[in-house]
C-alpha cells in the first residue's frame, strides 16, 4: 500500500492553523506543469556547467538515473518547444555533443546518453537539418562513429544508438539518412544481439520504421502494391522474407516477432498486402516437422486475428490458422485456440476446431479412466492425431503442464460473456472431476495411459489447483443431480484429506463456494436443496476440523470461506439451521484469540458476518441468551480495536463496524451515536493509518446517514425543507456531531502525518462544510457575534488544540463531556480553515519540489562536487 | 537372523483384559476371559538353535527375542544398539507388566485342538497355527534374553567368524534404529528395515554407506502408504483440539516410545495457539517415566538439531518443559497418584495400541459411552476397527490418524536411485499394489531390474555367487617370491606354501623346511610320518605353435609327422615311431610304447616352446 508522510518535510508537528496558513501559501504558487515544460532562466544558466561536467570524461556521473531524468526532461521540452530554438538558445548542448565526439575515451554511459539526446533533437526535421549540417549525425550514427569504435562492444552504447535512431525516425529525411548511411544493415544485425534489451529495441525500431515509412505512403488502397512501396519498406520486407526462408531458427523467430508487432500495432490496409506476400513462407514453416517456432507463430496468428484487416471469413489467414491448429504441438496450440475462441469475428468452423483442440486432452483423460462404452467422450471426432496428446500425457515432464494449460484455457472460456460454440459442459465437468480423482488416487485407470496418468498426477498440486479453478467456474452451468453429487463428493474428498496442501485447500474452498452460491441462485435450487443440505452438513464437519488446524493458513482460509459463505447464503433458512447446529460459530469466536494476527483478522470478519445471523436466530423463541452473546461480540470487537497489538485485526474490526453501520446492524441501531463515538475514540489513538482511514469512512457513513435522515443530504429527489425546519435540523445534526466528537476526530485526522488520512479527513470536512455552513447558519453565526475576525487566528489555533486534546480517549469520556464543544464554534472553525487550499496542497505529492528540472540540474552538479571532494580526501 | 519381531495381531482375537472387573465384558456369552495372553505366531521352518547371530534393526523388531533365546536352545549372539536395547526392554517390561497384573484364574488350551477350533466362531476358527500361540514371557526371561545382546554403535565394524563383517547404520526411524551392512571382501548385502527419510527426532538415515551393494534387502516400509505423516499430525491436532474445546476427553492408545515423542513436541507448539494451555496431558505407562527420561539422555542418537541443544545446554525434547510446567504428567498406572490428580477434559496417552490390555482398556470402558470423547489411533500396527470390536456399541468418536514415518514408495524409489544396488530383494507385498487399491500402481516398488520378491516361508537364493576369497601371505613367504612379468603390468610368481584356514581366515604360511637327514633310526621313523616334500617342478605356460613344433620334430629326425586337429587341440602322429602327442589347452600327453628315452626327448622338445617359472 502506498504511503506518503505528506507532512514529513515540516520540521515540527504543525499546529493546524499554521498548517492551514502554510497550505494557503503553497496554493498560491503557479502551476507545476508550466515550470516543467519551458526552460526557465535558472535552468538555462545552470545548463552550461552541467554540459561541461557531462563532457568531461574525468568527471564520472556515478548515478546514471540523473541522465535518464535529464533525457526525460528534454523529451518533454522538445514536445512543447521548438527543438531548433532550444539548440540555438543553448549552444552548450551542441558543444556537448561535439565535445563528447572528440573525446578519445568517453565513458559508455556518456556516449549512450549523447546518442539518445541527439536522437531526441533530431526528431524534429529542422533540428535534424541543423545537426546534419554540422555533420554530427553522420559522426554519431554513421559508420565512422561509435559503430566502429571499441565502445560498440558495450551493450549500453548499442542500446543508446538504437534508441537514438528510434527517436529520430519521425520524418522522411531521417529514413533517407538511415538508408543511405547503411544504418539499416546495422539494425538487422542488432536484431540478433546477445543483449536481449538491444535485440528487442532493434526489433521495435524496425517495426516503427516499417509502419512509419508506409504510414506516410499516400496511395489509394486498391493501388497498394508492394513494388511501389518506399525503398526503406522494401528493404525491410526483403529482409523479413529472407529470414523466414532461412533455416536459422533464431532469424525466423525474430522476423515472426517483428511481424507480430507490425500486425498488432498497425491496422492499415497495406498489412493485408504484406501478409499476401509473406503468407507462403509462413505456411511453409507450419508444415515442417517438427515445427520450431511454434510459440512465435501462435503470437503472430493471434496478433493478426485481432486486426480488423483480416476479419473477413474468406481471408487466407483462417486457412493458416486452421493449419496451425492441426500441426502445432498441443502444448503450444492451446493459446491460439483460446485466443481464436475469444474473437468476435472468426469463421465458425475455425472456432469449433479450436474448441476441439482444447478438449482433446480432457477427452483423453476421461477415456483413460472409464470404460469407453460408458461415456462417449468429449469429442465426436478427433481434430489432431490423438497419439501426440497421449504421448504428452504419458510423459512425466509434459503431462502436468499440458493439463494445467488446457484447464486454464478452458477456465478462461467459462468467463466469456457469450461462448461462440456449444461447450459440452457435462462431459467437461466429468473429465475435470476425473482429473481431480486421479490427483488423489481415486480414479480407476482403464488403460495403460490411465495407469501412467495416475502415477504422474497423484499428489500433483499444480494440476489440482488448475482443476479446482475450472471446477468452480463450471458451476454456472445447470447440471443434473447426479453430476452435482459427484462434484460434491470430490470437493469433500479434497476438503477432508489431510494431505491437501494449504493452497489446494484454499482453491477447494473457492470452488465449493462457487457451487453453493450457484446452486442457491439457480432457478432449480429447490430441486437440489436436499442434496445441498446434506453436503452442507458434511461440509461443516470438515470446516470444524479445519478451524482447529495447527496450520494458520488453513484456519485462515477456512474463516475466509465461512465469511463468504455466510454473506451469500445467509438468506437461506436451511443454511442457517445447519450452521447453527454445528460447532462452527463457537469455534470462530474462539479464534478471535488466535495467536496469529491474520487468523484473528479473519475471525473478526467472520464474526462480523455471523453476528447478523445470530441476531436473526436470537429473535426466535428457544434460543436463549442471544442478546447477551451478541453484546459480548460487540464488546469483544471493540476490545480488539483498542488493545490488539497487530494492525490486521484492528483493520478488520473497523471494516466490520463500517458494514454494521451501513447495513443497520441491530446492535448499532440501538444507540448509533454512542457506538460511533466510542469507535472514533478508539480509532483516534490508533497509530495504523489504515485503521484511521477506516475510522474516517465510518465517520463519513455516519454523517451521511444522519444528514440523510434529517433530510439535509443533497439528494435531488428529497422534499425541500422549509428554511425554519432546515435550520432546526441543521442545529440538531450539529449537536449530534458534537456529541460524538466527530469534529475533534476529523480535525485530528487532518493533522495526521499520513497523507491518505489527512486527504480523506479533508474531503469529509469539505463535504460537511458544504452542508452545514450555508447562508442561514452563517447569518446565525454572525448574529451571535462570533466572527473569525473578532476572534483572530490565535483563537482558531487554541480551539483546535483544545479539541485535539479532548479527542484523546479518557477513561470514562462519554457523550456528556462532548457537550463542552460549542456547535457555533465548530461552524466558525469550518468556515475559517482554508479546507480547499489544504485539499490542493494535500493532493500534490511530497516530492513535487524535487521533481523540478532545476533541482535535477543542481543535483547533477552537486554529485560531481561531492565526487571531487571525495577525490581530494583520498589524496 | 535378521530381526525377530512379534506379530501381536493374534491378540485381537481375544477379549480385553480389564484392570477392574468389567460387568459388561464378563457377561458376554461364550468364550470369555480364557487364556487371554500374548502369543507368538512362528513357523517351524528352521531350527533356531542353529542360528549364530541375530541382528536387530529397531526396538519393535526384537519383541520375540525371549521366545528365541529362552526356548529354542539358541546359543548365539544378538547385536543391537544401546537405545534399541534400552527402549526394547521398556516395551517388553510394559507388556509383561500389562499381562501379569491381571492374572488369570483359569487358562484354557483345549480349544487349540483342531477339532474344537473348527467349531469356534469366526475369526477364531480361521486363525492359522494356533498351536504355536504362546503365553507371554516373564521378566526373568526378558532379562536373560537381553543379557545375550551385545551392544554396538553406528558404523562399528563387527567381524562374524571371519566370514563376514556386519555394520549397523542409522536408519532414521527410531532412537537407535539401524540398517545393517553385511559384507565380505567381495560382496556387500544391505539390510534396510524400518527406515525414514523424514526429519523427526532420531539421527538422519545414512544413505551413502548403502551404495555399491550387490543386494539390498528392503523391508519395513510404511504400513499406510496413503497416509502422509505430516497430514496425519495435522489431523491429530485438529481432532484433539476439537474434542477438548467441546469439553470431551481424548484417548491416544500408543507405545511408550517413538511417535509419542514427536506428538508431544507437536502439541508443545500447538497447545498455546489452540487455547489448550489449561488442558492436562497424561502419559500412563509402567515405563512412562523411564521412557521420557531415556529419550533425553541418548543425545548422540538424535537428529542434528536436538544434538546441538544438548550443548546449550537444554533438554533435546521439549516434553521436559511440559513436565516442568505441569502440562504433561506421567504415571505408572491409573492407580495411586493418578486418581487424585485426574481432571477432565484431558488427553491421555497410554497403551496398549491393540486395546486388549493395559490402562487403555479402562479408559475405553470409562469414556466409550459419551460422544463428546474421542479415541485417536496413531499406531499403524493394528486395524482400528478390529481393535474397537469388543467395545461396541461405542458412542465415543473414533479417529484414525496412523503416523508411520517409515519409507513410502516415492521415497523408496528416490533411495534406490541414490543407492543403486545391483539387486533389490523385498517381500512380495511390496511388488504389487495393495489388494484394496489395485489401481494404485504408484504404491509398489518400481525399480530396474525388477525387485526379487519372497513370500512367507520361502527359501530364496540371493542373486550373487561367491567367487573369490581373500588369502593373506605371511611376510617371510612374500619375501621369498620372485615375480616374473609375463605381460606388461602382470607378474606371476609360483608359491609353495601351506594354506592355513581358521575362522574363515586363510593364510599362506611358508612350507615346513625339508626334513633333516636322519640322525638315528628313531628320528627317521618320525620323519616318515611328516608329509613328504618333493622338489618342486616348474610351472609351465604358453602355447605350442604347431608349424614350428612340426619343423623342430623334423629337424630332430622325425619324418612322416602328421597333425590332426581335434576339438580340444591337436594330435601329432609320429607314424614311424608309433607315437602319439596329444596337445590340448591345458595338458600334453605323449603316448609311446614303453620307450622312455623317446618320451623324454619328445618332452624336452615340447618344453622348449613353453615358459617355465
Amino acid at each position: 500500500m502506498w504511503r506518503e508522510p505528506w507532512g514529513g518535510r515540516l520540521s515540527s508537528p504543525p499546529v493546524p492553523g499554521a498548517k492551514a496558513r502554510t497550505a494557503g501559501l503553497r496554493g498560491a504558487c503557479g502551476s507545476a506543469k508550466k515550470t516543467r515544460c519551458i526552460m526557465d532562466r535558472e535552468c538555462s544558466q545552470l545548463l552550461p556547467s552541467v554540459c561541461a561536467v557531462l563532457a568531461d570524461s574525468r568527471q564520472l556521473v556515478a548515478d546514471d538515473t540523473f541522465l535518464e531524468k535529464f533525457l526525460d526532461w528534454f523529451k518533454t521540452l522538445t514536445e512543447t518547444e521548438s527543438s531548433l530554438l532550444l539548440l540555438q538558445e543553448n549552444p552548450c548542448l551542441t558543444e556537448l555533443i561535439t565535445c563528447v565526439l572528440k573525446l578519445k575515451d568517453p565513458s559508455s554511459s556518456t556516449l549512450s546518453f549523447i546518442l539518445r539526446l541527439t536522437g531526441i533533437f533530431a526528431a524534429s526535421e529542422s533540428c535534424f537539418q541543423y545537426l546534419q549540417q554540422r555533420e554530427l549525425l553522420i559522426s554519431l550514427f554513421g559508420e565512422v562513429g561509435p559503430l566502429s569504435s571499441a565502445l560498440w562492444e558495450e551493450a549500453s552504447v548499442r542500446s543508446g544508438w538504437v534508441q537514438g535512431v528510434h527517436s529520430m525516425v519521425q520524418h522522411q529525411s531521417a529514413l533517407h539518412f538511415l538508408c543511405s548511411c547503411g544504418a539499416i544493415e546495422v539494425i538487422f544485425t542488432l536484431q540478433g544481439d546477445p543483449s536481449l534489451f538491444v535485440a528487442s529495441a532493434a526489433n521495435q525500431l524496425l517495426v516503427h520504421m516499417l509502419t512509419f515509412s508506409l504510414q506516410s505512403f499516400q496511395t489509394k488502397p486498391e493501388n497498394i502494391k508492394d513494388c511501389d512501396w518506399p525503398i526503406c519498406a522494401q528493404k525491410l520486407i526483403v529482409h523479413i522474407e529472407e529470414s523466414l526462408k532461412s533455416n536459422s531458427a533464431s532469424r525466423i523467430k525474430q522476423s515472426l516477432k517483428l511481424l507480430t508487432s507490425v500486425f498488432g500495432c498497425c491496422h492499415d490496409l497495406w498489412t493485408e498486402v504484406l501478409w499476401s506476400r509473406l503468407s507462403e513462407p509462413i505456411v511453409y514453416l507450419l508444415e515442417e516437422e517438427p515445427v520450431h517456432a511454434g510459440h512465435s507463430l501462435v503470437d503472430l496468428f493471434l496478433s493478426m486475428a485481432r486486426s480488423p484487416v483480416f476479419s473477413c471469413p474468406e481471408c487466407s489467414l483462417w486457412t493458416s490458422v486452421t493449419c496451425a491448429l492441426e500441426h502445432l504441438n498441443p502444448a503450444q496450440v492451446g493459446r491460439l485456440a483460446v485466443g481464436v475462441l475469444k474473437l468476435q469475428e472468426c469463421p465458425q468452423a475455425v472456432k469449433i476446431q479450436a474448441l476441439s483442440v482444447l478438449l482433446q486432452p480432457m477427452d483423453c483423460v476421461l477415456k483413460a479412466a472409464s470404460q469407453p462404452l460408458e461415456y462417449p467422450g468429449l469429442l465426436n471426432r478427433s481434430v489432431n492425431d490423438s497419439a501426440t496428446v497421449e504421448t504428452l500425457l504419458s510423459c512425466r515432464s509434459s503431462c502436468a503442464s499440458l493439463l494445467c494449460q488446457t484447464l486454464t484455457h478452458l477456465e478462461e472460456l467459462q468467463y466469456l460473456t457469450c461462448l461462440p460454440v456449444d461447450l459440452p459442459h457435462i462431459p467437461l465437468l466429468q473429465s475435470v472431476v476425473t482429473i481431480l480423482q486421479f490427483c488423489i488416487g481415486l480414479a480407476t485407470p482403464a488403460s495403460c495411459l490411465g495407469n501412467k496418468i495416475s502415477r504422474i498426477l497423484i499428489g500433483c498440486f499444480r494440476v489440482q489447483r488448475s482443476a479446482l479453478d475450472i471446477l468452480g467456474a463450471l458451476s454456472h452451468w445447470e447440471s443434473p443431480s447426479v453430476f452435482i453429487g459427484s462434484v460434491f463428493d470430490i470437493l469433500l474428498a479434497y476438503l477432508k484429506s489431510p494431505d491437501t496442501s494449504p493452497t489446494v485447500l484454499k482453491k477447494s474452498f473457492q470452488a465449493t463456494l462457487k457451487w453453493l452460491v450457484s446452486l442457491s441462485e439457480a432457478p432449480s435450487s429447490k430441486d437440489h436443496w436436499q442434496q445441498t443440505e446434506q453436503f452442507l452438513q458434511d461440509l461443516f464437519l470438515v470446516l470444524q476440523k479445519r478451524l482447529c488446524s495447527p496450520y494458520w493458513e488453513v484456519r485462515d482460509s477456512a474463516l475466509e470461506f465461512l465469511t463468504l459463505l455466510v454473506k451469500h447464503l445467509r438468506e437461506k433458512e436451511g443454511f442457517r439451521q445447519v450452521l447453527f447446529s454445528s460447532e462452527v460459530p463457537k469455534l470462530t469466536e474462539d479464534l478471535l484469540e488466535d495467536p496469529e494476527s491474520y487468523v484473528r483478522a479473519s475471525a473478526v470478519t467472520a464474526m462480523g458476518q455471523l453476528s447478523f445471523l445470530t441476531h436473526l436466530i436470537s429473535k426466535k423463541p428457544g434460543v436463549e441468551n442471544g442478546n447477551v452473546k451478541e453484546k459480548s461480540i460487540v464488546a469483544q470487537l471493540k476490545e480488539i480495536l483498542s488493545t490488539d497489538s497487530e494492525g490486521f485485526p484492528r483493520r478488520a474490526v473497523i471494516s466490520v463496524f463500517i458494514d454494521w453501520l451501513r447495513e443497520g446492524h441491530p446492535d448499532v441501531l440501538k444507540d448509533t451515536e454512542q457506538f460511533v463515538s466510542s469507535v472514533l475514540q478508539a480509532v483516534n489513538s490508533d497509530l495504523d493509518w489504515e485503521v484511521k482511514a477506516g475510522g474516517l469512512e465510518l465517520a463519513e457513513v455516519f454523517s451521511a446517514q444522519l444528514l440523510g435522515r434529517l433530510g439535509l443530504a443533497a439528494c435531488p429527489y428529497a422534499a425541500v425543507l422549509s428554511s425554519a425546519t432546515r435550520s432546526t435540523h441543521l442545529s440538531e445534526s450539529l449537536q449530534i456531531f458534537c456529541q460524538v466528537k466527530l469534529f475533534e476526530f476529523l480535525f485530528g485526522a487532518l493533522c495526521d502525518c499520513d497523507r491518505p488520512v489527512a486527504q480523506k479527513a479533508c474531503d469529509i470536512l469539505i463535504a460537511l462544510k458544504a452542508e452545514l455552513c450555508d447562508e442561514s447558519s452563517l447569518k446565525e453565526g454572525t448574529s451571535a457575534g462570533l466572527s473569525t475576525e473578532a476572534r483572530g487566528i490565535a483563537w482558531l489555533e487554541e480551539t483546535l488544540r483544545r479539541w485535539s486534546s479532548c479527542a484523546k480517549p479518557c477513561p470514562r469520556g462519554d457523550a456528556d463531556e462532548a457537550g463542552s464543544q460549542d456547535p457555533n464554534g465548530v461552524l466558525l472553525v469550518l468556515r475559517t480553515v482554508d479546507l480547499e487550499g489544504l485539499h490542493r496542497s494535500l493532493n500534490r505529492s511530497s516530492d513535487h519540489i524535487e521533481k523540478s528540472p532545476q533541482s535535477l540540474l543542481q543535483d547533477i552538479l552537486a554529485t560531481v562536487g561531492t565526487l571531487e571532494e571525495n577525490e581530494a580526501d583520498c589524496y | 537372523m535378521l530381526d525377530c519381531g512379534l506379530d501381536m495381531t493374534s491378540t485381537l482375537n481375544f477379549l480385553p483384559l480389564p484392570l477392574v472387573q468389567s460387568p459388561r465384558l464378563s457377561k458376554l456369552p461364550g468364550w470369555v476371559l480364557k487364556d487371554g495372553n500374548t502369543f507368538l505366531d512362528k513357523t517351524e521352518l528352521l531350527d533356531l538353535s542353529t542360528v549364530d547371530v541375530i541382528l536387530i534393526s529397531n526396538y519393535h523388531c526384537m519383541m520375540a527375542l525371549p521366545y528365541i533365546t529362552e526356548y529354542t536352545g539358541f546359543t548365539g549372539t544378538v547385536y543391537a544398539t544401546e537405545p534399541t536395547v534400552q527402549i526394547g526392554r521398556l516395551l517388553m517390561e510394559e507388556l509383561v507388566n500389562f499381562i501379569e497384573r491381571v492374572p488369570k484364574a483359569q487358562s484354557a488350551s483345549l480349544w487349540k485342538n483342531k477339532e474344537v477350533q473348527r467349531l469356534l466362531p469366526a475369526p477364531l476358527k480361521d486363525a492359522v497355527e494356533v498351536s504355536t500361540w504362546r503365553r507371554c514371557y516373564t521378566m526373568p526371561e526378558v532379562n536373560s534374553a537381553l543379557s545375550k545382546i551385545q551392544l554396538v554403535g553406528y558404523s562399528q565394524k563387527i567381524e562374524l567368524f571371519g566370514a563376514v563383517q556386519v555394520t549397523p547404520l542409522s536408519s532414521g526411524y527410531a532412537l537407535g534404529s539401524s540398517n545393517w551392512i553385511i559384507q565380505s571382501h567381495y560382496e556387500k548385502v544391505s539390510y534396510v528395515s524400518g527406515s525414514s527419510l523424514l526429519t523427526t527426532h532420531p539421527q538422519a538415515m545414512d544413505q551413502a554407506s548403502l551404495k555399491n551393494s550387490d543386494v539390498l534387502i528392503l523391508t519395513g516400509l510404511t504400513q499406510i502408504p496413503t497416509a502422509n505423516p505430516d497430514g496425519m499430525v495435522g489431523e491429530f491436532c485438529s481432532n484433539l483440539a476439537m474434542t477438548v474445546r467441546n469439553g470431551g476427553n481424548v484417548l491416544v492408545p500408543c507405545y511408550p516410545s517413538g511417535v509419542i515423542y514427536d506428538l508431544l513436541e507437536c502439541l508443545y507448539q500447538y497447545i498455546d495457539s489452540a487455547g489448550l494451555s489449561n488442558v492436562p496431558f497424561y502419559f500412563i505407562s509402567p515405563v512412562a517415566n523411564s521412557s521420557l527420561e531415556f529419550s533425553q539422555i541418548f543425545a548422540e542418537w538424535l537428529c542434528h538439531n536436538k544434538q546441538t541443544k544438548v550443548y546449550l545446554p537444554e533438554p533435546p525434547f521439549p516434553h521436559a518443559e511440559l513436565i516442568q510446567t505441569n502440562k504433561l504428567k506421567h504415571y505408572p498406572s491409573i492407580h495411586g497418584d493418578f486418581s487424585n490428580d485426574f481432571k477432565q477434559p484431558c488427553v491421555v496417552f497410554t497403551g496398549h495400541p491393540s486395546l486388549r490390555f493395559g490402562d487403555v482398556v479402562h479408559f475405553m470402558e470409562l469414556w466409550g459411552k459419551s460422544s463428546l470423547n474421542t479415541v485417536i489411533f496413531t499406531e499403524p500396527d493394528f486395524s482400528y476397527l478390529e481393535a474397537l470390536a469388543p467395545y461396541q456399541p461405542l458412542a465415543m468418536k473414533c479417529v484414525y490418524c496412523p503416523i508411520d514415518t517409515r519409507l513410502n514408495f516415492i521415497q523408496v524409489s528416490k533411495l534406490l536411485k541414490e543407492v543403486q544396488p545391483l539387486h533389490v530383494v523385498c517381500p512380495e507385498q511390496y511388488t504389487q499394489p495393495p489388494p484394496t487399491q489395485s489401481h494404485r500402481t504408484d504404491l509398489m516398488i518400481d525399480c530396474q531390474p525388477p525387485a526379487m520378491s519372497y513370500r512367507r516361508a520361502e527359501v530364496l537364493t540371493l542373486p550373487f555367487k561367491r567367487r573369490y576369497e581373500k588369502i593373506e601371505i605371511m611376510p617371510e613367504l612374500a619375501d621369498s617370491l620372485v615375480p616374473l612379468e609375463i605381460k606388461p603390468g602382470i607378474s606371476l610368481a609360483t608359491v609353495s606354501a601351506v594354506l592355513h584356514t581358521k575362522d574363515n581366515k586363510h593364510v599362506l604360511q611358508p612350507p615346513p623346511k625339508p626334513a633333516q637327514p636322519p640322525a638315528s633310526k628313531k628320528r627317521k621313523r618320525v620323519s616318515d610320518d611328516a608329509p613328504e616334500c618333493k622338489p618342486l617342478k616348474p610351472l609351465l605356460s604358453g602355447s605350442i605353435p604347431m608349424d614350428q613344433f612340426v619343423q623342430t620334430l623334423e629337424k630332430h629326425g622325425f619324418s612322416d609327422v602328421k597333425v590332426e586337429d581335434t576339438a580340444k587341440g591337436h594330435i601329432v602322429l609320429l607314424q614311424e615311431a608309433e607315437t602319439l602327442i596329444q596337445i590340448e589347452e591345458d595338458s600334453t600327453h605323449i603316448i609311446c610304447d614303453n620307450d622312455e628315452t623317446l618320451r623324454v626327448k619328445l618332452r624336452d622338445l615340447v618344453l622348449k616352446f613353453l615358459q617355465k617359472f
